[in-house]
Order: structure tokens, then sequence, then C-alpha cells
């Protein structure tokens, strides 16, 4: 950064501060001149930064991750560019911020949003090729009564072939292209046989190194097409295997070897028959907005989920209007001058806030518990209310957990607002003659809202993907009866996300991903007009 | 100088996001090799943390007997399955894993577990840990060792169990006068798994078997003798034989503390009724309903990724070393789980293993199907709704129960 000052017609004014401490070395041009502490230290951060991402370079590399070996090259690329280049001041400091955002924001946000319109999740968990692969392997089943031979893989030039040893102790040599034929002076030893005049026996080192195609290669066991094929899995010992499903490219279909039932593939990526049987596993395939609209479409889990969008907005509201309304009050009240030790009152009902939020739940978890939990036990002696357990209870429990947590924080911002509230302002007011309610509605709340009001959205925000509190103090329930996921009463949007992703046995995350970004539009448009509202409120 | 700060901080943040982005492979595992890379080449196996220990003597064994390297990942217990069934399609996955049956249904309708041919090793295991490696009809996995939950006593309390049923049970341990009669862990959802020997004494097993034992998804637990367990788990809950809020951790504590003469539960928790100096014998649990009691059968085995490169090693430990009576008898060694090679279990000469061998002898392996877990989410409301008296028509309730599970199974299959 230094060497900027050794070519003064290109210092820009942007960065006067800094630069007029040296501007002593205006005029010199020889570079040598302009190495000092701070282009070595930027030299060896540089250094020490591309000595990292060539190591990355090579590890992408190694493990073939194309597009993280693209991706470092070019971060690379613009990282040296950006702090080598003079002219390139902005970068200097945007660059870091910059690259955080591609790989932490829009690298996430643009896979939700490719998941979204896909189906995966349980069953379609990878590509149509693995699938056909794996429904094949599924559907390859030892012929019953068949028996388990001794194998020995063997070559002739680049053709691999079995010789297996028979129940009547004959040795008998196969590849792909021919049945199992009788070779004689075959060796054997052991039961194994090691050595079969005209063909290389291979080892099992030999047979580490080409295990694909050993593993892949069938033989014919007999003339017969319908006698099944000798495969292998470990090299040394061979099976009669037969094709429940056989795969015929051309058509892209499996046909059931033993009733001719086609299976052919479908729009939502599995193989499907006639009568609608399906063959798993299946792939990802696109399904447009099908997951957007999932929720309202499926009978059972419409009702629930009007229920759960409905007590967000609750929750949300709530959480904000009873942390605001108390915390506010304190605030007021430990304003006032003639409250004694407002101090410690003040750090005391900081408290709550000082606690990790998550543990703070839990521990209420534990005292709301039905029989042993502290509130029934002992603070309403010994009376059995399922907090947690009715729906209503456990809705009232959440936002009553969520005020002790919360109102702190209002506390703490209210109180800062009301200090910068100038008093010859309400002082002017009380000689108008405004009574104290008047005072407080019509000069301290507005002025409290114009730095208040930011953060209540925010607060909105915030509490609308209270994912930690629900998750841990009530884990959503209690459930409802007969919904497709497992979803309960005081489920808000985003613990239902996690427990449709997640927690309900069959893993949906297209679904899941849907409903984040429904919900991410959600709060963006919210938080859009509450931002837009308060600008009326700065105009007072 | 002072411009320089922010490039310092900007350039050491960037040093972190680079070494962020180059390390995105194998995070928060831990991991061991045991020797160089080797001509016949390696494998990557994933074990949970609780059993890692054990299975390390056993693959340093395979590794030199054959030249093949195996790599151990450690994973969470938690997180193995899931991480299994993610990152196999991308072909981060291992070669080799090792896990509980109960994920299998999961794993093939993801096509992630390549099936195996046993032969006739098969008949050397346990008939139940043979089943429950198999998955419509096709075999998966290698099973190495059983657990399953029994009638727990302790012999300071009560000496003798002459009790044939439950109930007669309940009565003899009532008359110990200790403070509970016969523990079974509750919780706010119940726990089915902890109650599935009553269950299927009253012949209302969770699905029906197949011939050769492994589940259809046709579901066996409703009519008349699902209605007449219903109604004797709201018996057992409106005699707080069963409470609700006794939890896994409080049974576990009152049974330590000598407050129940019985306890049904499972091998994990025995090791520290032992430690604590209790004299405890394991039975089966007494019939409730005149038929067997069978108990969940859980199976621990060893699968192979269908996208292992290595398929021949694999094939190699798993099917061939890991069936041996020398594998099996190390891993129990190493990890005191009761084999399940049938040659290994019974040279084990630990009586409370014994115990919950025979116990387990008749039961039923875990279901393995996909919609397992919602299928255990409404059993155990249900069941928590008997237990807590909240249903007044147990029958009802069960056949809501039911009704909505078929529901599950139909959406999900």
């Amino acid at each position: 950064m230094s060497d900027q000052s050794t070519l003064p017609e290109v210092v820009p004014d942007d960065d006067p501060g800094t630069e007029r401490g040296r501007r002593g070395t205006r005029g010199t041009t020889s570079h040598a001149r302009s190495i000092r502490p701070g282009f070595i230290a930027k030299l060896i951060l540089i250094g020490t930064v591309d000595a990292l991402g060539v190591y990355g370079v090579l590890a992408a590399w190694a493990v073939q991750s194309w597009g993280i070996l693209a991706f470092l090259v070019v971060a690379l690329a613009v990282a040296n560019w950006a702090y080598f280049s003079r002219r390139m001041l902005p970068a200097k400091y945007l660059v870091p911020g910059l690259l955080f955002l591609v790989v932490y924001q829009l690298y996430a946000m643009g896979y939700t949003g490719y998941v979204a319109f896909t189906n995966y999740g349980d069953g379609h968990n990878s590509t149509k090729s693995d699938a056909i692969s794996q429904i094949a392997a599924q559907n390859e089943r030892r012929v019953e009564g068949s028996p388990a031979l001794p194998l020995t893989v063997v070559r002739q030039g680049d053709d691999l072939g079995f010789a297996v040893l028979t129940e009547d102790d004959d040795v008998e040599v196969g590849t792909p292209d021919q049945p199992f034929a009788v070779a004689d002076d075959a060796t054997v030893e052991g039961g194994r046989i090691t050595a079969v005049p005209g063909w290389d026996v291979l080892g099992f080192a030999e047979v580490a190194q080409d295990q694909e195609a050993i593993t892949s290669l069938r033989v014919p066991f007999s003339e017969d097409a319908d006698g099944g094929s000798v495969r292998t899995q470990d090299g040394s010992t061979g099976y009669v295997f037969r094709s429940a499903l056989e795969y015929d490219a051309a058509a892209d279909t499996f046909t059931d070897t033993d009733d001719g039932t086609v299976y052919t593939p479908s729009a939502s990526g599995n193989f499907v028959s006639e009568d609608g049987e399906r063959l798993t596993p299946g792939w990802r395939v696109g399904v447009g907005f099908d997951n957007f609209t999932s929720m309202v479409t499926d009978s059972r889990m419409a009702g629930p989920f009007a229920q759960i969008f409905l007590w967000t907005f609750a929750f949300a509201f709530l959480s904000v209007a009873t942390t605001f309304a108390l915390g506010l009050f304190l605030a007021i009240t430990f304003n006032e001058r003639r409250v004694r030790g407002r101090r410690i009152y003040r750090s005391l009902l900081i408290l709550p806030y000082a606690f990790p939020g998550f543990l703070s739940a839990l521990v209420w978890r534990g005292m709301l518990n039905e029989r042993f939990g502290f509130v029934n036990d002992v603070v309403l002696g010994g009376a059995s209310i399922g907090w947690l357990t009715d729906p209503w209870l456990a809705k009232v429990a959440v936002i009553g957990v969520n005020l002790w947590l919360g109102f702190p924080y209002m506390f703490l911002i209210c109180t800062g607002a009301l200090q910068s509230i100038p008093s010859d302002m309400v002082e002017a007011a009380r000689i108008d003659g405004a009574g104290r309610w008047r005072i407080f509605r019509s000069l301290t709340l507005p002025m409290l809202m114009v730095s208040v009001a930011p953060l209540l959205i925010s607060s909105f925000a915030f509490n609308f993907n209270n994912f930690s509190l629900i998750y841990m103090l009530t884990g959503g329930g209690p459930n409802f009866i007969g919904t497709p996921y497992v979803v309960g009463h005081t489920d808000i949007l985003i613990s239902m996300v996690y427990s449709v992703a997640f927690e309900s046995g069959v893993k949906q995350y297209g679904v899941a991903s849907a409903l984040s970004i429904l919900i991410f539009i959600i709060v963006g448009v919210i938080s859009y007009l509450g931002f837009r509202r308060t600008r009326t409120l700065e105009e007072i | 100088m002072r411009r320089s700060i922010p490039a310092l901080a900007a350039t050491a943040v960037l040093a972190l996001a680079l070494t962020a982005c180059s390390n995105d492979s194998g995070t928060d595992t831990s991991s061991d090799e045991t020797s160089a890379a080797s001509a016949e080449g390696s494998l990557t196996m994933w074990v949970d943390d609780t059993r890692i220990d054990s299975m390390r003597p056993v693959v340093e064994a395979f590794t030199e007997q054959t030249g093949v390297d195996v790599e151990l990942v450690q994973k969470g217990t938690g997180d193995i399955g899931p991480d299994f069934v993610t990152q196999v399609p991308t072909g981060e996955g291992p070669d080799v894993i090792v896990s509980a049956h109960d994920g299998l249904g999961e794993w093939v309708n993801n096509g992630v577990v390549a099936p195996i041919e046993l032969g006739d090793k098969a008949d050397g295991f346990a008939e139940s840990a043979v089943s429950a490696m198999a998955y419509d009809g096709q075999t998966y996995g290698v099973p190495i060792s059983i657990e399953n939950i029994a009638l727990v006593r302790n012999d300071a309390l009560l000496a003798e169990t002459p009790a044939t049923t439950f109930d007669e049970l309940v009565a003899q341990a009532q008359g110990a006068g200790t403070e509970f009669s016969v523990l079974i862990q509750q919780g706010e959802e119940s726990d089915p798994y902890h109650l599935y020997p009553l269950q299927t004494s009253f012949g209302a097993p969770v699905f029906e078997q197949a011939a050769d034992g492994s589940y259809t998804d046709t579901l066996a637990l409703g009519g008349e003798a699902g209605h007449a367990y219903a109604a004797y788990l709201a018996k057992l809950g409106a005699e707080r034989v069963l409470d609700l809020s006794i939890d896994g951790d409080r049974a576990k504590q009152a049974f330590l503390d000598g407050k129940a003469p019985y306890i049904v539960t499972g091998p994990w928790n025995t090791a520290a009724f032992q430690e604590a100096g209790m004299d405890i014998s394991v039975l089966p649990v007494p019939s409730a309903g005149g038929q067997p009691a069978q108990p969940f059968v859980g199976v621990q085995g060893v699968f192979i990724s269908a996208k292992s490169e290595n398929p021949v090693l694999a094939n190699e430990l798993v099917v061939n070393y890991l069936t041996s009576e020398e594998a099996q008898d190390a891993l129990y060694e190493a990890g005191g789980r009761l084999p399940a090679l049938t040659a290994s279990a019974d040279k084990v000469d630990d009586p409370v293993l014994q115990g919950f061998n025979e116990a387990g002898a008749t039961g039923a392996p875990m279901p393995a199907i996909p919609a397992m877990s919602s299928v255990w989410s409404f059993w155990g409301a249900t069941e928590a709704q008997l237990v807590g008296g909240q249903a007044a028509d147990p029958a009802g309730a069960w056949d809501a129960m039911v009704a909505n599970i078929q529901d599950a199974i139909g959406n999900n299959a």
C-alpha cells in the first residue's frame, strides 16, 4: 500500500488522512525506496494467502472437485490483483467481504433455490444413472439352491474370465462371451484353483487392481439364457445370479424377467409400471413449483400448515409486543430519578439476557415439566398442569418464556432511547399544561419510536425465525394428529422446515428448501414494509 | 502505515476463508491410518464413537492378514446414518459403514448400500440377526452384535421370580415394599420400544413378518389383540405401574437406588448396575397377554457402500473376514456386546449377557422400513395418551393410531 506514495500523480484524494504524513516522499520515483515494512507485511500476508490457496487448489485437484478448484483459482487471482494493483483501492477493502458473501450467502442461497425446485430427499437421493445401477444391483438375486462356487479370476490377454470348481470337482472356465466349459489339467490346491493352462491366474493383489471390472463381470452359467450368470463380489467365491429386473438402455426401461412387466421412467423420478408400481431408488428431477404448493394442496397438511402459519405471526407479534411493553414499562420506571438503587435493579434485570437463550429454554423446559417441574411442584404446590402438553398452555408457555428471555433487550434499548430525549422538551410540555399521560403519548413515545421502531422490526424478524427457543422448549409439541410430518401446535415455520427436512422419517430437502424461501420472502416483505413505515416516524 | 491495518485484517480474514474452503472434506472427523498405503489398496470405514475402539484391533488384524489398509473414521452416533445417505452419492462416502440395522430401509430406498451374498455363512448366525440384515428379500450386511431388552432383577430385594405372568410379577414386586414395582421407562412420548414385549404378548406385533423373517408393510398391531393391549396399558397407567414422568434416566436412577425390584432395560444399563455393586439377574419379560413376550432385537451390522470404489476389498473385509469366529470373538472381547455369530455367542459366559441372549432368543428384529420414524411418533403419542389416562376410549384411540400409521406408510412407500 505504501508504494502508492511513490507515484504522486496517481495518488487519489480518496484517502487524505493517512497519506498526509508521508507526503515527504513525493517526487521519489525509485521503486527500491518504496519497500517499507508495510509492503513487506502485505507481501507476507498475500504470500500466506496464496500458499494456502495453492494448497487448496492442489487438494481440490486431488479429489477432483472442479467447482471448488475453479472458485479458488478465481478468488486467488482476484485477491492478488486487488492487493497488488495500484488502481484498485476500493477493492482492497471490499474483496474479502465479497468473497465471504459469495461463499456463505450467494452459494447457499443459490443451492437452496436449486433444491427447492427438485424433489431431492429420501428416495430421490442421487442421479438417474446411480438409480439405474442400484435398481439393477438390488434385483440381482441368487438362484435358489445354486451352489457356492470356489472361484478364481483368470485372464487371457485383455479378457477376464472366471475359473470355478464345480460340485463334481471339475474345473470350468468361462468368459462373458463363452459359457463355462471344462478345462483339463488345471491345478487345484486345498480347494482353490491355482493354475489353468492357457490362462493367467490373478492373485489377490492383481484382483485388487481391477475391482470394478471383476465385480461387474457376468459369466453365463450355461447355454440356457435363463440359467443365470456367475458373478463374484470378493474374487474368491462365485454364485449364480439371475436378474429379476433387466435394464434396456435403448428404451430406457426396466423389464421384470418373470412376468414381463415394463417399468418406464416417470416425471417424478421413478421407474413406474403401468399399474403404478414404483421401483426404488428414484432420482432427483425438477418438479417446478410443486414444493411451494405442497403445503396447501395436501389436504392433511393444509389445516395444520395454516395453523402454524398464523401461529408464527402471532408468536412473533406477541413476543415483540409483550417484551416491548414490559421493557418499556421497566425502562420508564427505572428512568425515574426518585427510584433508589436504580443501577442494581438495572444490572439484575439484564441477567436473563446474559444467559445463552437455548440454555434458558432448556432450564424452563425442566421447570415446566408436568410432574417434576419447579413451577407445578413448588410454586403451584404440587398441581398437575400440562404446561408443555396442552396445545394452548404450551403456546402460553412459549410466549411467557420468550418474555423472560426478551424483555431485558427491550429494557436496554428503551432506557437508552429515553435518556436521549431532551429534558427541556418534557419541561416545555409540562409548562404548556400537558399531563403525564399526554406527555407520554404525544412526546415520549413518538420520540422513542424514532430510534426503537427499526429494532422492533428486526426483533419481529428474529422471533419469526426463533428456532432455538421452540426446538429447545417444546420441540414443536404437542403434536398434531394425522399430519404427514411430525409437527405440533407450537411449531413455527422455521421449526416446521427442520421437521420436514430432518425429523419426519422421510426427509424432504426439496420441500424444506421451498419453505425456507417462502419464509425469506415473508420476512423480507414485512421488514421492507416496516422500514418504510418507520420513515414516516422520523418526520416528527 | 495506518492504512495497511484494514488490509492486514482483510488478508488474515481472507486466509481463513481460503483455508475453510480448502478443507471441506473430512471436517469434524478424526481418522487414523493403520499404516502407509500398500499395494493391495485401502478402505475407508465409518464407525460411530461408541464402537470405534472395539473395531480398531479387528481391522488391524485384517490389515496384517491381507495387506489392505483400513482407515477408521469416527462419526457421531446421530450423524452416521444421515451423513451416509447424503455423502455416498457425492463420492465422498466411505467404503464400509458400521451401524444399527434400523436405518437399512432408508438406505436401500436411497440406493446407498450394496447387496451382499453371505452364502452358507448365513447359517452360522442367529436367525434374527441375519433377517435384520435383509430388506425386501435381499441381504445387505453382516451382523456383528445383538442387543435387546429384558427383565432385570435386583437380587438384594427379591431372590426369586416365580411369576409367570406380568400381573403376578407386579403383585410380587409390590410385595417387596419399595416405591416402584416394575420400572419400564417412559417419557412425554411414552416408549413403544420398552413396552413392545408387553404388546407382543397380546399377539399384536407392529408388522407382519414374511416367511424369511423380513417385515412386510402390512400392519398387525390393530384388531382385537391391539384393543386388549390398549386397555391393558390404560390399566397399568391407572395403577401407576407405568408413569409418563419416569423417563430413562429416572428409571435407571430409581433402580440404582434400590427403589424397585425390577426394571425392563437393555445391556447398556447393566454395566452401571454392576459397577454400583448390585447383584442382578437378567430374565425374560413374563407374558401379559398369554402369548410370548418378544422384545425388539437391535442388530449392529457392517454394510458396504453402493458406490465403493473397492468392492472386492470391502467384500473381503465384510463378508469373508468379519463373519469369521476369530473376528467376532475379538469384537466381543473389545466391546463386550453379544456376538451375532452363534459359535462366538456360545462362548460368552457372562451370565448377564447370557440372560439378555435368552430373553432375545424369541425376539423380533426392529423394523427397518423408511417410514419407521413417523410410526414411532404416532405409536408413542398414542401410548402416552393411554398411559396418561387422556384417552377415554382406549380401543378407539388405538384404532385412530393404526389409521394414522397406515396413512404414513401409504404416503411414504
